[in-house]
């Protein structure tokens, strides 16, 4: 033995156990006929009023829960829950992200067998929840207006695992230089699969494509996990 | 201090590397176990330039966790792999810049953008124990 210095092979990936638990939880869903769907989006992008503008329209179609993801409070949570929807307020306690640990401990907190769809309300921040796969379905995220039309240069990893981008407080386009064309060759330079949406939940322009993708989407969820043996 | 690409006009954020740190100590706990491992003296990471993660404080979060371990101490060498695209329109690979992963344009057909090949790695390659 002695001191001689010994190599040994790990050939492991750091993020396996993260990326095993989310695959449970993508899966346990599935059985459930349950979809998840991650939202992300810088603090201050819509967020929350995107959440509640989706329960308002959506509330007697889909059976809708949302499971809240802030660093140490429960706003969010709160003004879900008093449109009357099922909510689970998770505080990360100082982490930037959700992973796939905490959303088992949210979704576990809810009950899954009377719902359609879980929204989860990551952390604002456009860096750490594009590492942290939470064993959502499809990745959504929003960018609005006021954040310019760069962040694709900035932020690439968030915009190359989103499935869709919603472009929120278009109302502000005519106050802004903001480019949507460039931003539209931007993201789709970075992901060419992602769908692209402009919404304003203050006006409610183009909300109606929101709610039809989604519609489209938690249907089609339905109907794969029926057709399954 | 070391300024990673991308991070560059902004305060990077970096909270995420204490959870990454904590995955990289215990898979490397877990491979030193029943190996008869005094310590543990280089650990070799693969990480994507994708990634936002800081060297410099990796290995800072890595010795306030790895104290009291076999791993105490341990230098981290972390090799950075490049973000490698491929081309929607004619197929070919190519080497993206980070810090103009918006601007993609395929050296081979002039198509812009593409599919992500590599870059978001984390991965431990091996380590150096006595």
């Amino acid at each position: 033995m002695g001191d001689e210095i010994r190599l040994i092979e790990v050939k492991e990936e750091i993020l396996s156990d993260n990326i095993r638990l989310a695959d449970n939880v993508r899966e346990g869903l599935r059985e459930k006929k349950t979809m998840l769907i991650n939202l992300m989006s810088s603090p201050g992008s819509g967020k929350t009023s995107l959440i509640l503008r989706t329960i308002e329209r959506l509330k007697d179609a889909v059976r809708l829960g949302v499971i809240e993801a802030d660093i140490d409070s429960t706003v969010d949570a709160e003004k879900v829950a008093a449109v009357g929807v099922p909510a689970v307020q998770l505080r990360t306690g100082g982490f930037c992200h959700l992973d796939a640990a905490m959303v088992t401990r949210g979704i576990e907190a809810m009950e899954t067998e009377t719902l359609d769809l879980i929204i989860i309300e990551n952390v604002g921040n456009l860096v750490c929840p594009a590492e942290f796969d939470t064993g959502a379905h499809r990745n959504v995220m929003i960018l609005s207006v006021p954040e310019g039309d760069d962040k694709p240069l900035k932020y690439p990893l968030m915009f190359s695992i989103c499935d869709l981008l919603l472009v929120n407080k278009i109302d502000y386009l005519s106050l802004s230089d903001f480019d949507m064309v460039a931003l539209r060759e931007r993201v789709t330079a970075l992901n060419p699969r992602i769908a692209i949406l402009e919404v304003s939940c203050t006006s409610g322009a183009g909300i109606e494509k929101w709610i039809d993708w989604l519609k489209g989407e938690v249907d089609a969820f339905a109907g794969v996990t029926a057709e399954a043996p | 201090m070391a300024v990673s690409p991308g991070t560059t006009n902004r305060v990077p954020i970096r909270m995420h590397e204490l959870p990454i740190t904590e995955s990289i100590l215990r898979v490397v706990l877990r491979h030193a176990e029943g190996q008869n491992v005094r310590r543990v003296v280089t650990i070799r990471l693969r990480i994507g330039r994708l990634s936002d993660l800081e060297d410099e404080w990796i290995q800072r979060y890595f010795d306030y966790l790895s104290a009291g371990t076999v791993a105490e101490g341990a230098r981290l060498e972390i090799e950075r792999t490049p973000v490698v695209m491929r081309c929607s329109a004619c197929g070919a690979s190519y080497e993206a810049e980070t810090g103009r992963m918006g601007d993609l344009v395929c050296p081979a057909c002039g198509e812009r953008g593409g599919t992500l090949l590599s870059g978001r790695e984390y991965h431990v390659k091996e380590m150096e124990v006595q």
